[in-house]
């Protein structure tokens, strides 16, 4: 008899989290590999953008991608745990003051750019 | 119609299938039951099988007591009669586990709804309101009884306010999307009715 279901419901999310999952934060511009399937053919395809916004914890983690492709911004989300998802890079670190950067959405050229780090600093 | 299971709901999350897509699931602890009793066409008339879930330590009564002392079972909280075709396959004290049902199946899943006390027609029978200002002094009531002197009654079944939920509800044709024997724990795709710690009947659905 299960006592505690807290505990079972931590060891069914606890078995489908990523391990080596690469550490960014909001503001960094990141690359995401992510599979895709057509038809019997699997393939990679790269979706380069600002990360915007976190949302959960745990498995349900997931981060928002935002990027200018062809003058129209594209946001995708992504759930970090999914196998759908090969691996993810850092190319850019962002300097910002928010948790979300909605903002961006309502800005266009230069002023929709974050601040690069500065790691010396 | 086949066995079904007693279980407990233990919760939702969620699941990645082979494609890495998300799938919401609900937890249940399913079984393990035992056979506690094989009705018999000679007997009672019709053919079913007893089971129980779970352990039931007190306040077990005196007629109750001498029933599972005389089939040698300790004694069960929840018990469920599930109508068999055939129950020759079922000797008393059996233990019955997920393991009848696999991962792809489809189930119907009977439990009790969540209560929700008294609510007006809004809530409970899902009527809209009338406008909060222009002076209309009608906002949330349930309208319109009927007509006059004839009838002179209210209809069966008018929509009126009133108790809320606690009903007995099937959801029919949930995918099973795990089953893992060790942990007796079935995941299924979507949510069900009830609390969490809810007991639910569990059994292969009866629509094709």
């Amino acid at each position: 008899m299960i006592t505690n279901r807290g505990e079972v419901l931590d060891k069914i999310n606890n078995e489908q989290l990523k391990k080596d999952i690469t550490s960014f934060r909001v503001g960094d511009t990141i690359k995401v590999h992510f599979k895709i399937i057509e038809g019997k053919r699997e393939r990679i395809q790269l979706f380069e953008g600002i990360v915007i916004g976190m949302n959960g914890s745990g498995i349900r983690k997931t981060v928002t991608v935002r990027k200018i492709s062809s003058n129209i911004g594209v946001e995708r989300i992504f759930p970090i745990h999914s196998q759908k998802i090969d691996k993810i890079e850092v190319s850019r670190l962002g300097k910002v003051r928010r948790a979300k950067l909605y903002y961006l959405r309502d800005r266009v050229g230069k002023s929709a750019q974050v601040k690069r780090k500065d790691d010396k600093k | 119609m086949s066995i079904g299971l007693i279980g407990r709901k233990i919760g939702m999350t969620q699941v990645f299938d082979e494609n890495g897509s998300v799938i919401p699931v609900t937890l249940i602890e399913a079984g393990p039951c035992y056979v506690l009793e094989n009705k018999t066409v000679e007997k009672n008339g019709y053919q079913s099988v007893l089971i129980g879930f779970q352990d039931r330590f007190k306040n077990v009564r005196k007629p109750q007591k001498g029933f599972y002392d005389k089939i040698k079972v300790f004694p069960k909280k929840h018990l469920k009669e599930f109508r068999l075709n055939d129950n020759s396959n079922y000797n008393i004290g059996d233990q019955i586990r997920a393991d009848i049902f696999s991962a792809g199946e489809f189930i119907d899943v009977t439990a009790l709804t969540k209560g929700r006390g008294f609510q007006g027609v809004i809530k409970r029978h899902n009527q809209s309101r009338g406008p909060m200002t222009h002076g209309s002094r009608y906002h949330r009531r349930p309208g319109s009884m009927g007509a006059c002197a004839d009838p002179s009654r209210v209809f069966k079944g008018k929509n009126l306010p009133g108790h809320m939920g606690m009903e007995q509800r099937t959801m029919q044709r949930i995918k099973v999307v795990d089953v893992r024997l060790d942990d007796n724990l079935i995941l299924i795709k979507g949510s069900i009715p009830g609390f969490n710690n809810g007991i639910v009947y569990i059994r292969k659905t009866i629509k094709k």
